[in-house]
């Protein structure tokens, strides 16, 4: 984990960044008498969706319903003289969950104290690496369950509680983030979607929710994310690096009574830009599955490579078309298979192939799209077609399905056959 | 349906559709000689002093951008955004950024264009809900701009290297240029006539026509004024004649040489783009 010497500096980083700028703040509010809340400008903007979605096929652990909603988004920014404020949440009844929610999405403050920094502080959504929703070098909170019951994509990356310093210079820039409390993804525990518990050996759902130990001590259980990366000609170069832990369940302890987040390093790069006449991108990581470093202990994931390769290019008017080559290769397989004393062993590497057609139709205000995984290892796939109408400037209509085929229950997208379903949603912006 | 199946048929599909590009290859004319004109400017001393006027006053700019689309029934969608410039070479290169404001659902969102006149422009598109920053894979620069009936060679210029260019009239006011594709099968027209004001030397309509000769798409400048020295078009509406669709697009807040730095066209700005850039 992050020694405390890390600590120490990162916040000596951020002190120093701020001292001279607050005092800057107080100076200028000194001089000003007039009310400061007053002052500020403030944009509200928004949206309101009712989404309804059920599966097609019964799942006995679940509802029909897989999504049945009704969301107000409130997007709140402000600006100060050296900052720029945000806060963004989402009010959210449930009908599935049958309750009332409130999900705030980003909460920060933005500066750039000096021409070679920025600096954003607070709740925030986090993103980097080349994959077209696959990801190897972002480690920064997934919601996956978002992701399968048919939510706006928006929702697949949930928010994180960092810091991130930015850095530039003429020759590399670097990107630092600080999530002093581990940020884990919305895995799928069984609430809302079925899936293969090990364990009992069959697909579960609310009759066995995943329970889980969460490393959540502040400044002890916590994250650090690094990206160095330069653009050469436009072809964009990137290093990464990260300590933290497996952001989903990765393991379980030894009574195998909750399912863990073992510690997890992982360093990799990418580079993504023109080639041909689309736009090419090569990533790679290794993942260090520190507290199982042998591969022995088969109650924690192994270590692995992990590769992708892909391609995107206009293949027709308004009609684009990209294809994803992904592997995860397991890097200590033989000692994993001997450790387990029972059940189904994954398969070494598991390849996946993914391709995404997207069309545009009606003065581009007609949205078609389709994003497949294909694996044929696992044998298994996952369809996410998708239409997507804007009546006006203000409302969209929207239809989609989350398809999952699966020759094996216990396969990535094969266990969650029974979640297969169907949504619509309606959108009004403001 | 098996899961193979499945796969097969959408595998198929896909291939279907990359083949179908592959067989659209471009075929080359030898330049026409251009007519020699007394008294008058060469036709490629016009097109590009025209060129120059229309998509390369000053050395940089910014602006404020409204769009209105109506179409043939009368239903309207609107866009805004500011538009930040930044010249490499006088009728070469140019760097810019969009930042847009309405319609709702796509505010905050910003693209990036590091345009070239010889090969493929680089693009790039950031959505704020995700952080994203995503690279566009677009080659056609005849599709239709940001949803309105400008195109994206409307907006960033068309390279005078694609055309051959013949001054087909001169009146007292106007050159009228008439251009022809040397690859007529990558672009949707025959050819289109360029009036370009002789004073000013900015194009002041341009008309397309398809293969069989038909008007069918007309830009006009409706309203320019001098801001900072350079006349600019201000207002410019262009009908679709064929769709019945309209759209027009408003110049505010027009600022020239305001001295953007170099490093403003990276990621570090698209991520987040300088205030003076969007308010």
């Amino acid at each position: 984990m992050i020694t405390s010497k890390a600590i120490t500096t990162l916040t000596l980083i951020v002190f120093a960044v701020y001292l001279p700028f607050s005092t800057e703040a107080k100076a200028d509010s000194n001089k000003d008498s007039s009310p400061f809340l007053a002052e500020l400008p403030i944009e509200l903007h928004g949206f309101y969706e009712l989404r309804a979605g059920y599966r097609t096929r019964k799942d006995k652990f679940q509802k029909d319903m897989s999504v049945m909603e009704t969301r107000l988004q409130l997007d709140i920014s402000s600006y100060l003289q050296q900052a720029d404020l945000k806060f963004k949440g989402d009010l959210l009844g449930d009908m599935v969950t049958e309750q009332a929610d409130f999900d705030l999405r980003e909460a920060y403050i933005f500066t750039r104290p000096y021409d070679f920094m920025d600096l954003k502080i607070g709740r925030q959504i986090l993103t980097w690496g080349t994959g077209d929703l696959i990801f190897i070098n972002d480690l920064f909170p997934k919601d996956w369950q978002s992701f399968f019951i048919g939510r706006d994509p928006e929702y697949l990356k949930s928010p994180s509680d960092a810091v991130k310093v930015s850095l530039f210079s003429d020759w590399v820039n670097l990107d630092i983030v600080y999530t002093p409390q581990f940020d884990a993804d919305r895995f799928i525990t069984g609430e809302r979607i079925s899936y293969w518990n090990s364990n009992l050996s069959r697909l579960a759902g609310q009759d066995a929710i995943q329970h889980t130990n969460r490393p959540n001590r502040w400044f002890r259980d916590d994250e650090i994310a690094v990206r160095l990366y330069k653009n050469i000609n436009n072809y964009e170069f990137a290093l990464y690096g990260y300590r933290g832990y497996w952001k989903s369940p990765a393991g379980q302890n030894s009574s195998a009574t909750q399912a863990i987040f073992p510690d997890l390093n992982v360093y990799g790069a990418s580079v993504r830009g023109a080639v041909g006449k689309g736009i090419g991108n090569l990533e790679f990581g290794y993942y260090e599955s520190d507290d199982d470093q042998g591969g022995k202990n088969g109650n924690i994931n192994n270590s692995e490579l992990r590769f992708l390769a892909g391609y995107t290019q206009e293949i027709g008017k308004d009609l684009t078309a990209g294809i994803q080559y992904y592997l995860e290769h397991m890097l200590d397989y033989g000692r994993h298979k001997d450790s387990l004393p029972f059940g189904l062993a994954r398969d070494k590497n598991r390849h996946l192939v993914s391709w995404r057609l997207t069309k545009l139709l009606l003065n581009q205000n007609l949205r078609c799209s389709l994003f497949t995984y294909f694996s044929p290892s696992d044998k298994d796939l996952y369809l996410r077609p998708n239409i997507n109408y804007k009546a006006t400037d203000n409302l969209a209509v929207e239809l989609g399905a989350n398809i999952f085929f699966g020759d094996y229950p216990n396969t990535f997208f094969g266990q969650f056959r029974n979640n297969t379903n169907i949504y619509t949603a309606l959108r009004y912006s403001f | 349906m098996s899961l193979t199946k499945t796969v097969i048929f959408i595998f198929a599909f896909s291939t279907f559709l990359f083949a179908a590009n592959e067989a659209n290859q471009p075929e080359t004319k030898p330049a026409e000689p251009k007519p020699a004109v007394e008294q008058i400017p060469d036709v490629d001393e016009i097109v590009n002093k025209a060129n120059i006027a229309a998509y390369y006053q000053g050395k940089d700019g910014r602006a404020k951008v409204n769009m209105k689309i109506v179409d043939k029934k009368g239903q309207t969608r609107e866009r805004e955004f500011t538009i930040i410039r930044k010249d490499v070479e006088d009728g070469g290169g140019q760097k810019y950024f969009l930042y847009f404001l309405r319609p709702a659902d796509v505010r905050k969102m910003v693209y990036m264009v590091h345009k070239h006149t010889d090969k493929d422009d680089d693009r790039w598109l950031y959505l704020p809900a995700l952080d994203l920053v995503k690279r566009i894979a677009a080659t056609d620069k005849r599709t239709s701009f940001v949803g309105s009936d400008f195109l994206y060679e409307d907006v960033s210029g068309r390279s005078l290297q694609e055309d051959n260019h013949e001054l087909i009239q001169t009146t007292e006011e106007l050159f009228v240029v008439k251009n022809v594709p040397k690859q007529p099968d990558t672009v949707e027209f025959a050819y289109y006539n360029v009036s370009i004001d002789r004073k000013a030397y900015l194009p002041v309509k341009m008309e397309y026509y398809d293969r069989s000769n038909k008007l069918y798409r007309i830009i006009e400048a409706v309203k320019i004024e001098k801001i900072q020295e350079f006349p600019t078009v201000v207002k410019s509406v262009v009908s679709d004649l064929k769709t019945g669709s309209k759209t027009e697009m408003e110049f505010s807040d027009v600022k020239y040489d305001i001295n953007i730095e170099d490093d403003m066209f990276t990621e570090r700005y698209l991520r987040r783009p300088p205030r003076e850039a969007i308010r």
